[in-house]
């Protein structure tokens, strides 16, 4: 090879610099484009290797596991060559990835990455039995699934297929976590809505949404609530600030009942609660409340009606 | 192939009942040494399809060591862990098919990779 200079890629993107090549969907459907000779040109770029570690390590940091080394059994979405899959490895997981390119699969073969390989198409949804996946990941593949390379390739039945069936083979509370490149807003809203259509919680977290160059997106997902409770604190929690014999606290519950209880012992107010965060440290305010309720109640989700009690400072309980 | 990927595999051909388990036929398979993980092997059991594992092992030939029932506790038993990892992660069925119980249909194995890629009218 010629010692000439790698062309000058995006800083926050795997494409080529031509606009013709700017998006490989445009080019040719996954498999002719992921050819052999264009499967081994990516596999070997250090800049793609760079992002793909990059964007692996990111989905697994969405897929908040508990860190308790314990290695999780992962669906690799669109593994290609096994450039996520190999980051998976070094995270300590299992993996099992599905392709559509053989090229790519056999770069991966080559390349002995130690996830399971398996050609297939995922607009056809995910040939595994129920419930096996203690999550799942996709880096950069799904906005294939918008492309219509014939007439049976229609993108709304394909992206249904795939989602239920990811949903599917997933345990119970697992989470999806699929970065994708979308060719605009519409893309991103299809991919997006034909996942929360099938059952699938969640939504699209963008990271650097501000930045043209680094702006990423990720649909995060979750297959139903989580099958087990977070593990509870251990020891013998001296170092809770809970002074309930000071009588700071109230232990009558939502009964109504009387302050009298409250102002006895040190004469301290008592504590009360706040939708706080940092730059709001007296709370965001019930306008805030109240429009986060109408965008819950935008989205389907059952939200208790507005009232004179909304928003209002309630007094610290257990 | 791995025995791990196959426990998962099922045929999702368009008015099959049941794609699971697939039949293996091999015509040649590789051995190669994996790191044991007594944790992920622990927690890989309560996923795995034992009745399924242990055909599957038998028809490659790796079913050494593993019982018929799937065993209760198995933290300590280092015999059963060290079967059952080999069995489950460092047997590669490189070349042969997977044939669906139910439809039948053959889907081959090349170079370790199953190829389950569907017909527009499978779908």
């Amino acid at each position: 090879e010629s010692r000439r200079a790698l062309p000058r890629l995006h800083a926050s993107s795997c494409r080529a610099a031509t606009p013709a090549m700017s998006r490989p969907e445009l080019t040719a459907p996954p498999q002719e484009f992921y050819n052999d000779t264009e499967a081994r040109k990516y596999t070997a770029s250090s800049r793609v290797i760079e992002i793909q570690d990059r964007l692996t390590e990111r989905a697994v940091e969405l897929l908040n596991f508990p860190r308790d080394g314990v290695p999780r059994l992962l669906l690799d979405v669109g593994c290609g060559s096994g450039l996520s899959g190999d980051r998976l490895t070094e995270l300590g997981h299992e993996w099992i990835g599905t392709d559509i390119s053989k090229s790519m699969l056999e770069v991966a073969q080559e390349r002995e990455v130690e996830g399971g390989l398996i050609h297939y198409d995922m607009g056809h949804g995910c040939p595994f039995r129920p419930g096996v996946f203690d999550g799942a990941i996709s880096i950069s593949a799904v906005q294939w699934l918008c492309n219509a390379d014939n007439s049976a390739h229609e993108p709304r039945r394909r992206l249904k297929a795939f989602f239920t069936q990811l949903y599917r083979c997933l345990r119970r509370g697992a989470k999806a976590v699929l970065q994708f490149y979308p060719d605009g807003a519409k893309q991103a809203e299809m991919i997006t809505t034909a996942a929360l259509r099938v059952g699938f919680s969640g939504g699209l977290v963008v990271d650097y949404p501000n930045s043209t160059r680094a702006k990423k997106y990720f649909l995060v997902l979750a297959a139903g609530p989580p099958e087990t409770l977070p593990t509870p604190r251990s020891g013998d929690g001296t170092e809770i600030d809970a002074d309930y014999d000071k009588g700071e606290v109230r232990v009558d519950g939502r009964s109504g009942g009387s302050n009298k209880r409250l102002k006895k012992g040190n004469g301290k107010h008592a504590r009360t609660v706040f939708v706080g965060s940092k730059r709001h440290p007296e709370g965001k305010g019930v306008a805030w409340i109240k429009k986060k309720k109408e965008q819950a109640r935008n989205r389907g989700k059952d939200t208790a009606r507005d009232s004179k009690y909304t928003g209002r400072k309630r007094k610290e309980r257990i | 192939m791995r025995l791990l990927t196959h426990n998962m595999l099922a045929s999702n051909v368009k008015g099959t009942t049941s794609g699971f388990p697939l039949r293996i036929e091999v015509l040649q398979k590789e051995e190669r040494e994996a790191e044991f993980h007594a944790e992920f092997l622990v927690n890989t059991l309560g996923k795995i399809e034992w009745d399924a594992f242990v055909g599957a092992a038998r028809s490659i030939g790796a079913d050494d060591g593993l019982p018929n029932t799937k065993p209760a506790d198995v933290s300590g038993d280092e015999a059963f862990l060290r079967a059952f990892h080999h069995a489950l992660l460092e047997v590669h069925v490189q070349e042969g098919y997977l044939v669906c119980p139910d439809s039948g249909r053959r889907f081959p194995i090349t170079k370790g990779i199953p190829n389950m890629l569907l017909n527009e009218d499978e779908v």
